[in-house]
């Protein structure tokens, strides 16, 4: 028993709002802008919503903030902070609520002002008391400590990490809403600012404002409101450690996990998705993903995104939007991977659109690795 | 020596010079950092005992400052007994830290408390 419906609930609207810079506006303005936006497109105000599900950088009970300012009363509110990756699991909860009744209209939502407001990343992590004074950068040292160990392990270079940063510049140049959009060659790559080894600037996320908003409800509904319904066919997570020093294996992740039992629910392999959309908060998330989720095997994902292979034209889509890395990432980007294969899967995505796609990943991840949950979306075709 | 109170033991070990780890009086297994159960088990029978010191650099990185501020490392060390830890190697150059060295523990006494280091082992 899986626990969850294949394509019992959908996506009806979803949305991105005030990407890139949007100065003078607070997280909570720009997540009640990208939640009336989501609702006002498929016709629904915001008092016909009775789910919500949010997770602001700076406000552990945003769920009730946002509740308060759009004027809804809630039969369920979730505040679920599991990092980036929260926005993954809501979408779970929300499916499962749906499914059993408890509600109807379930708004998902995310804003963030800080490159306008910080100027810099607004991390959730807190000091630990046994490792501050060494000062590991976090999140960037983490996750440089995870590179270091997988590419010690696997005979791994920085190409490989210049390959996924290069191909989220590519598809970023054919996104008209993403950050940054100028030629990054090669030479560029290696000339970028070194922050811990092996990772550069141009192997960290951007730090932009921006927000998102996306609202699901049951299947038989999803017809009538959304011309084309995005369907949730699985959903799954999965969570091992909090701290980098804890995780059983830094060339491993949870998506291992994540990815199996979601694929399962959906009754799908990696050989069938369209569109890959995965949390590359750094280059080397890419290359442990695409490996855990199982479109290659472990050590071989430098051969896999070799010569562009994930680029556009290339062999798999992976990051249409450009990602993390060069189209958006407001702190935590979860929202942003599921509004991307929305935006792939109704035929919306412009000059990056994929031809045909029909299947979707969207693929979140939280703290150092921490967090993984994966869905799997389709159209109505693969019902 | 049951631990009651784990974090707080801990540092007052490392204060008195002593590196020390919990370990289950049932099922063998070390603990760290310091907890009131093992995890996966949840034994509750955690006893300290003196570490070896001994560990291997697990990962590695060195984290750049902007000029003059020096450039340093940070590390992830195996412990001969198992768990791992945050660190730093000292005596060497940041960039000559590598995966799979030899390092052995020391407690630095610093005005912000004692502070547990590593430097390479003796081949």
């Amino acid at each position: 028993m899986t626990g969850f419906i294949r394509g019992a609930t959908a996506i009806v609207s979803a949305t991105t709002h005030g990407l890139g810079e949007a100065p003078g506006f607070t997280a909570m303005e720009l997540a009640a802008g990208a939640s009336v936006k989501a609702l006002a497109t498929i016709g629904l105000k915001p008092r016909d919503v009775d789910a919500i599900f949010v997770a602001l950088p700076e406000d552990p009970m945003s769920g009730l903030g946002l509740a308060e300012y759009l004027g809804v009363q809630t039969k369920l509110t979730d505040n679920n902070r599991t990092g980036g990756s929260s926005f993954e699991t809501h979408a779970i909860h929300a499916a499962l609520a749906l499914e059993a009744g408890a509600c109807d209209v379930a708004l998902i939502a995310y804003g963030s002002n800080q490159r306008s407001a910080a100027g810099k990343l607004i991390t959730s992590l807190r000091p630990n008391p046994y490792e501050w004074r060494y000062r590991l950068p976090r999140p960037v040292g983490s996750y440089a400590l995870a590179a270091t160990r997988y590419l010690h392990c696997y005979g791994v270079t920085r190409d490989a990490l210049a390959e996924v940063a290069i191909a989220a510049r590519r598809w970023a140049q054919l996104n008209p809403d993403a950050f940054m959009r100028e030629e990054l060659t090669r030479e560029g790559y290696y000339k970028a600012r070194m922050v811990a080894d092996p990772l550069s600037v141009r192997d960290c996320c951007l730090v932009t404002d921006g927000a998102a908003a996306i609202v699901m409800t049951r299947a038989h509904r999803a017809r009538d409101l959304a011309a084309r319904p995005v369907y949730l066919l699985g959903g799954a997570a999965a969570t091992e450690h909090r701290d980098i020093a804890q995780m059983p294996d830094l060339t491993v992740t949870a998506a291992v996990h994540s990815g199996a039992r979601a694929f399962a629910q959906a009754g799908v392999r990696p050989g069938d998705f369209d569109v890959v959309e995965l949390y590359d908060a750094f280059t080397i998330n890419v290359l442990l993903f695409l490996e855990d989720l199982g479109f290659c095997k472990k050590g071989e994902a430098a051969d896999f995104v070799a010569g562009g292979r994930i680029a556009p034209g290339g062999k798999l889509a992976v990051n249409t939007n450009g990602g993390g890395l060069s189209c958006t990432h407001p702190g935590m980007y979860g929202l942003f991977t599921i509004v991307e294969a929305v935006e792939q899967l109704t035929g919306r995505a412009g000059a990056r659109q994929v031809a045909n796609a029909r299947l979707a990943l969207a693929h979140g991840n939280g703290g150092e690795f921490s967090s993984q949950a994966t869905l799997v979306l389709g159209s109505a075709e693969t019902l | 020596m049951p631990s009651l109170h784990p974090e707080q033991e801990y540092f007052a070990h490392l204060a008195q010079g002593r590196f020390m780890l919990q370990r289950s009086a049932s099922t063998g297994g070390y603990v760290f950092y310091p907890r009131v159960a093992e995890p996966g088990t949840g034994a509750t029978d955690l006893e300290w005992v003196e570490a070896s010191g001994r560990g291997v650099v697990y990962a590695c990185t060195v984290v750049h400052q902007r000029p003059p501020a020096p450039d340093y490392n940070v590390v992830l060390v195996e412990l001969a007994e198992g768990p791992r830890l945050i660190s730093r190697v000292d005596g060497v150059a940041p960039a000559d830290v590598k995966i799979g060295m030899r390092v052995r523990a020391r407690i630095l006494q610093e005005s912000e408390g004692p502070l547990l280091v590593f430097v390479p082992d003796a081949p």
